[in-house]
């Protein structure tokens, strides 16, 4: 009975510690200023140093800390449907924002900008073209059908004759769960080729160079974002959803390289 | 009186409590999310077995060569002083504390296309990088420190007196090493090994920045479970739940083999 009561009590402890660690969290999360509430943004890898760049003047201007976590937007939006909950979700599609306005776990999404989808290469690389891709020993690295990026390619390629596309799905050595480990696989030598976004190829200097696609191949590439149900700041989240179309954060889009909403 | 005195133990219980469901919970929440039925099921979708296969011949191995190469290294280190030794330990403990992503960063930066010993790696004609060769060379690169530590204990704790009367005897040192430290330090070096065989299994950031992720070919369970996470979280739980029992497993049979305290003193009974 000992026991029972210590465990008991022992359980109320973490009870009680689980939420005490919340309330600090959230009191003394700000290094913005002393009373900034944090204001959780999940966005697509993709917009990594878009939205890192502009985080700061967002926060001096809305009075918040912006947390900013980027993932594959596809994993983002899993952890939202196992009961995440940020304040903002910024997806590298409108399908995902869509299927989860639709499930009612986010508000009516808005598209607030607009990305290349681009063949990445090595500055030096003999690769010129799609057609390229189809010989054999191109080590091909794409994203991971899930993932928007890898969802592109697959919809670019079944453009393609379906001999071509086979022999270019064919030399796909690794399916990436963001784009960012696509650029990663580039930059550092271990594939030929990967198929990206101009903004990401533009963030690596010129280390990578980006091959455009034919007008007739180039899928339509817009980003969704929202305000998350339950979110804990919803204005100050919708303010960071508006701001992705006018404001700081706008300018360092497109700053990046993206374009505007369609 | 009493409650001055109890309160002692009501911490320790408390402690053990807290620990007990902080740890347990989480493992518990992947075994009955779903029924056992759906688990199973979700075990024969298209790159589960795959992934499972994958898995068990990277780790098989990484394995052979962790204790082919590791065994020796270990008694060497356990048997002998030299100069500098601390400094030897301590390097090849080193992967046991880096982070995956760190390990992941290092294999590129030395044995990947663009890293120092790219070009002579790629003239021999072997590839690593997006190959099963690389998956290799991750695992074992996280999980040898593993075996080495434990085998060093191991030879360190025989008693010498054995070894010292079979060289009387006339034996080799290599006879020594074989007949008697090998089967004095068989517990430990199964202690070390199946801690390492756990890493292995378990690896994620180092194979997927080094060898990266496809199905069949890279695409080890912790990979596949991340891939599923989004798309299929059925799956990803029932490649878990797989892991977990592997994992446990192992872990309880190290313990039988330690003649540890297995269930209050089972083992022991045995023993």
């Amino acid at each position: 009975m000992r026991w029972l009561a210590a465990s008991l009590l022992a359980l109320a402890a973490i009870g009680a510690g689980a939420t005490g660690c919340g309330n600090d969290d959230d009191d003394g999360g700000g290094s913005a200023s002393a009373d900034s509430a944090r204001l959780v943004v999940s966005a697509a890898a993709s917009m990594t140093e878009a939205l890192e760049a502009c985080a700061p003047e967002f926060d001096g201007d809305e009075g918040v800390d912006v947390r900013l976590s980027f993932a594959g937007s596809d994993e983002l939006a899993a952890q939202i449907r196992q009961g995440v909950k940020p304040d903002v979700y910024a997806a590298a599609n409108t399908r995902l924002p869509d299927e989860l306005y639709d499930e009612d776990l986010i508000e009516k999404p808005v598209e607030f900008a607009t990305n290349e989808f681009a063949l990445a290469v090595a500055a030096d690389s003999a690769i010129a073209s799609v057609h390229d891709l189809t010989e054999d020993g191109v080590k091909l690295v794409i994203g991971s059908e899930s993932v928007p990026i890898g969802a592109y390619t697959r919809q670019t390629l079944a453009k393609l004759p379906p001999d071509q596309e086979k022999a270019i799905l064919d030399n796909v050595r690794s399916n990436e769960p963001d784009v960012k480990g696509i650029v990663g696989k580039l930059t550092q030598g271990a594939a030929d080729a990967g198929f990206v976004y101009v903004t990401d190829v533009n963030a690596t200097g010129d280390e990578l160079e980006a091959i455009e696609l034919p007008a007739e191949l180039e899928p339509n590439v817009t980003y969704g974002a929202a305000v998350v149900k339950g979110a804990k700041q919803p204005e100050k989240g919708q303010a960071f959803v508006d701001g992705l179309t006018e404001g700081p954060c706008a300018d360092a889009l497109e700053e990046a390289g993206f374009g505007p909403a369609p | 009186m009493t409650l001055r005195r109890a309160w002692f133990p009501a911490l320790l219980a408390l402690a053990l409590a807290a620990a007990l469901t902080f740890l347990t919970l989480p493992v518990v929440a992947i075994f009955v999310d779903r029924s056992p039925g759906d688990l199973i099921e979700s075990l024969g979708e298209e790159g589960a077995l795959d992934a499972l296969w994958l898995s068990l011949r990277t780790t098989a191995i990484s394995m052979l060569i962790i204790v082919a190469v590791g065994t020796p290294a270990a008694y060497l280190l356990a048997t002998r002083s030299f100069r500098g030794k601390a400094l030897v330990v301590t390097l090849i403990e080193l992967p046991l504390v880096l982070p995956p992503a760190v390990a992941g960063i290092a294999l590129l930066a030395a044995v990947g296309p663009a890293g120092i010993l790219g070009e002579t790696i790629e003239t021999a004609g072997i590839e690593l990088s997006l190959a099963t060769a690389g998956v290799v060379v991750a695992l074992t690169f996280v999980a040898s420190p593993f075996y080495v530590r434990g085998a060093m204990a191991a030879f360190a704790s025989v008693d010498r007196t054995l070894l010292d009367a079979s060289r009387t005897l006339g034996a080799s040192e290599a006879r020594g090493f074989a007949r008697v430290m090998i089967p004095a330090a068989l517990p430990g070096l199964a202690a070390g090994g199946a801690l390492a065989l756990g890493r292995a299994l378990g690896e994620f950031g180092a194979t997927l920045m080094f060898a990266g992720s496809f199905q069949g070919i890279t695409q080890t369970v912790p990979l596949a479970i991340y891939d599923r996470f989004s798309t299929n979280f059925d799956s990803a739980l029932a490649l878990s739940a797989v892991l977990v029992a592997v994992s446990a497993a192992i872990l309880f049979a190290v313990k039988l083999v330690q003649r540890d305290d297995v269930l209050g003193g089972w083992g022991e009974a045995r023993a």
